[in-house]
């Protein structure tokens, strides 16, 4: 019988022809990834068993980005801990502040996570890297304290779902509406345990940036893990950058999921999801009345450099409202270079935006713009949980960096359309 | 296993913000973090719950972040299992890795704050001792039961690796 790409990949990592959801097995990593708030516990845990050596110094990557640079002392001591133990165990992938990124961000662009690969992480947006035809999954610390150990973690093979993207994609539509979009569709436990497959003309038009957005958010409809199979664009992505041999996995025609989803792009406009549920969708137009405090345009799901031209795009040249304050966080050192080689900084700050070095920052409301009680933020990141970015009583609205930044120099929820500005333009 | 004590509802989705706000993710101190268990839900948790009582809530607990710290500051506070219609999955496999006993059952809307309910995962039954009633709990899978009887992943791998 035909599989998926998921359980092609599972199955070549566990050494089966053949697996099937359901199944239990045990499977080799590519690589293990925990971050500042992560591998603490992961480090405790492995440094109890008495191992005298991490299984491969090449296959672990260690990214301090949540509570970077630290906020405070005790933030300080954890981020201390993770650069102790890479530094006993020459732990070859470990990011300075200096050379560091948000982990979803930085590990594709440092070329770690190739097609093919099986890779889990201790933090839940570690799905992202299925844009690149990859399994890869959120786990907890424990697992990957036995992983730094072992090299290898169980699964349960998932069941997989597919998305059929077709359509012609409207303006300010990116990668971020269409998973939004799903999301509003089948709620936050509508793929719960399962992996998310996407195809179709709307996902292979889109770009990279955005499909990362797309595979970064499954974990907010309670996926396992997302993944597109690689075409000519995760090529041309992974070709300059990538450290290893990489392989291609495709769904066979007659794989089996449990259930098919087609998704016309003609009916998606730009997504706002409304407090405190990722699911709570309404499209752009009918979300005008929500006068926001703050706006922040970054993280791993929406600090790329795509992201970043977009913004400037709708912030050139205009000025954030009075009493906004407009927060951009570029994900990654590189994607912040660029956005200073390419005049984008300029044109952040003299629309009166801050811009910080990266960092996860305000995503899990951990420092860099938390909100006071009673306040409201449109954000580009991927939760809006009660108090995900700061006071219990403050709100998150989530969008695209269009409507986020059209957002910032409205006062208030809107699009860029409102401002005139035209995507092609 | 019997187990015996108080619960205390909540609703579907309760996600790793709730069980543990990102404010306070800056230690891993299993006493420190109880103290915040479930503190943007209800305050008052971590001061209302005694030794050997139940979390019980809807659908899809612990979704949301893979932090591992929410079961360790649910397991802090005393609670002796969490009940719920449905868990998240990075939240179920991290209470199996790390011995937090977690049942999954699908009458759990029945059960209300301050009911008594004895547990008896042997029978893999729910006793509402307040309501009179029983319900069933799904059966826990043999790898996992593995893995709580071991006390978790760590031992688990380590056992192996010693046979
Ligand atoms: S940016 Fe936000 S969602 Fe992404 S890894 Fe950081 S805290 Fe998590």
């Amino acid at each position: 019988m035909g599989m998926t790409i998921t359980e092609k990949i599972l199955a070549d990592h566990c050494g089966k022809k053949e697996v099937s959801p359901g199944e239990l097995i045990m499977a080799k990593v590519d690589l293990v990834l925990a971050n500042d708030v992560t591998a603490p516990i992961a480090i405790k845990e492995f440094e109890k068993t008495g191992a005298k050596d991490v299984f491969d110094k090449t296959k672990i990557a260690l990214v301090p980005d949540h509570f970077t640079p630290n906020k405070d002392i005790n933030s300080a001591e954890q981020a201390k801990l993770v650069r102790d133990f890479a530094k006993k165990y020459g732990i070859v992938n470990y990011f300075e502040i200096g050379e560091m990124g948000i982990e979803h961000a930085l590990l594709p662009e440092k070329g770690l996570v190739v097609p093919g690969d099986l890779v889990i992480g201790a933090d839940s947006h570690t799905c992202t890297y299925g844009a690149l035809g990859a399994f890869a999954t959120g786990v907890g610390s424990t697992d990957v304290a036995a992983c730094f150990l072992t090299g290898q973690a169980w699964f349960k093979v998932p069941e997989s779902i597919k998305f059929i993207v077709y359509g012609k994609r409207k303006s300010f539509v990116y990668g971020k509406d269409i998973i939004l979009y799903i999301i509003g569709k089948i709620g936050v436990d509508g793929a719960l345990y399962k992996a998310m497959e996407f195809e179709g003309e709307g996902i292979s038009e889109l770009s990279m940036d955005s499909r990362f957005s797309i595979t970064n958010m499954a974990i907010e409809a309670g996926g396992k893990s997302g993944i597109i199979a690689p075409d000519d664009k995760t090529i041309e992505f992974v070709k300059t950058r990538a450290k290893r041999e990489w392989k291609i996995y495709y769904s066979d025609k007659d794989a089996k999921y449990s259930e098919i989803y087609e998704i016309n792009l003609s009916d998606v406009e730009p997504q706002v999801a409304f407090p405190h549920l990722p699911e709570n969708t309404k499209p752009v137009s009918e979300s005008t009345n929500v006068k926001i405090d703050q706006v922040v345009i970054g993280s791993c799901t929406n600090g790329r450099m795509e992201d970043m031209r977009i913004t400037a795009k709708i912030l050139r040249g205009k000025k954030v409202a009075p009493y906004v304050r407009l927060i951009i966080i570029p994900a990654t050192q590189e994607i912040y270079k660029n956005c200073i080689k390419e005049g984008l900084v300029d044109i952040f700050i003299d629309a009166g935006a801050v811009v910080s070095t990266p960092t996860c920052g305000p995503c899990l409301g951990g420092h860099m713009g938390i909100l006071a009680k009673g306040e409201k933020a449109i954000a580009t990141t991927n939760r809006n949980f009660v108090g995900r970015m700061g006071h219990p009583e403050s709100e998150v609205y989530l969008s695209n960096p269009a409507v986020a930044a059209a957002s910032a120099v409205l006062g208030r929820i809107g699009s860029p359309e409102e401002l005139g500005i035209k995507e092609s333009e | 296993m019997i187990l015996k004590g108080k619960a205390w509802k909540y609703g579907d989705d309760i996600n790793t913000d709730l069980i543990i706000p990102a404010r306070y993710l800056n230690t891993s101190d299993p006493l420190e973090l109880a103290k915040h268990c479930m503190e943007d839900e209800d305050p008052d948790f971590p001061k209302k719950v005694s030794k050997g009582d139940f979390i019980v809530a809807g659908k899809n607990f612990g979704c949301g972040s893979s932090r591992e710290h929410a079961p360790i500051s649910i397991k802090a506070t005393g609670v002796s299992a969490v009940i719920a219609k449905s868990f998240a999955r990075i939240f179920y496999r991290n209470a199996f890795n790390m011995g937090l006993l977690i049942l999954e059952c699908a009458e759990a809307d029945d059960i209300s704050t301050g009911d008594e309910l004895e547990v008896d995962t042997e029978k893999g039954l729910i006793k509402n001792l307040t309501k009179n009633k029983s319900y069933q709990i799904k059966p826990i899978p043999p790898f996992m039961e593995e893995l709580l009887s071991a006390g978790g992943l760590m031992e688990y791998v380590l056992k192996k690796r010693e046979s």
